[in-house]
């Protein structure tokens, strides 16, 4: 048996590593993972609290989050893709157009 | 308290934050996209042992299948898979702020996980208890009936924000064409 918070607290553990991600590295493509990191802790929430309330429409909301996901990552890798063109790089210290 | 065996737990969780550890602090892009996968898999297996068989699937399915593929190909398309340790760009003493803050954050959040059971409102809890989930069929049946009767307009707007992303992606990746 596992207490709830438990699973709970791992997610958020999940959530936070991500967003340390993001706070602290400078690649795009690393940054796009944390941000998938933390969108699989938010679904492990989701489905922890369908199960406890026994309500389905917590992992129906993860499926939806599923597509978003998905989508999300296609645009983003699309962006990455079109600023690697511009500026042959990945990382984000580049992205200065706009201040020289 | 979840009837989820704690050793399958404890073993996927931990897998699952070293490997996110990993993804965070690795210096090779692709090091950290395999280290995701496995994170993936990971929950994929906590989702098992939730009884949520149809979202450890499409885990496996979308996650470790399309998305992951996705962030390999790119990785190696654009060759960018030399080392870059830019943690150290920034002073130690920022870096030590940000992860304190996400400390903090952390805290509160399991500080609110653990004391929602104790102090919280009741939880009311829903229809789909595991008896009507089993008579029902199964949860694969059951989240099938539920996305085609009560949540069938959010799934068909779904496929509009698909359509959008394609168009999006493939309007932003194309390369323009100067001569015309």
């Amino acid at each position: 048996m596992i207490a709830t918070w438990m699973v709970l607290a791992f997610s958020a553990t999940i959530f936070c590593i991500g967003l340390v991600g993001l706070l602290i590295r400078r690649n795009i493509l690393i940054l796009l993972m944390c941000i998938e990191l933390m969108l699989n802790a938010v679904n492990l929430t989701f489905v922890t609290f369908s199960k406890e309330l026994h309500h389905l429409g917590g992992q129906l909301s993860v499926l939806f989050i599923i597509t978003v996901a998905a989508a999300e990552s296609a645009v983003g890798l699309g962006l990455l893709i079109a600023m690697f063109r511009t500026l042959r790089s990945v990382d984000t210290d580049h992205i200065r157009l706009l201040r020289d | 308290m979840m009837d989820v065996s704690p050793t399958a737990f404890y073993f996927f969780a931990g897998m699952s934050i070293a490997c996110a550890l990993t993804v965070v602090l690795s210096k090779k892009p692709v090091t950290s996209a395999f280290s995701l996968v496995l994170t993936f898999f990971g929950f994929a297996g906590i989702y098992a042992a939730l009884d949520a068989h149809l979202i450890a699937a499409l885990q496996v399915l979308v996650y470790m299948g399309a998305i992951m593929v996705l962030f390999v190909f790119i990785i190696m398309l654009l060759n960018a898979d030399s080392p870059m340790f830019d943690i150290k760009r920034n002073p130690p003493w920022i870096q030590g702020l940000l992860v304190a803050i996400a400390g903090l954050f952390l805290f509160l959040l399991i500080h609110a996980f653990q004391s929602h059971g104790e102090r919280g409102a009741p939880a009311l809890a829903g229809p789909h208890t595991a008896e009507v989930i089993q008579n029902a069929g199964g949860n694969t049946k059951a989240i099938s009936a539920l996305l085609f009767s009560d949540y069938l307009l959010p799934f068909e707007l779904t496929s509009i924000l698909m359509l959008v992303g394609i168009v999006g992606s493939v309007a932003i990746a194309m390369r323009k064409r100067s001569s015309e």
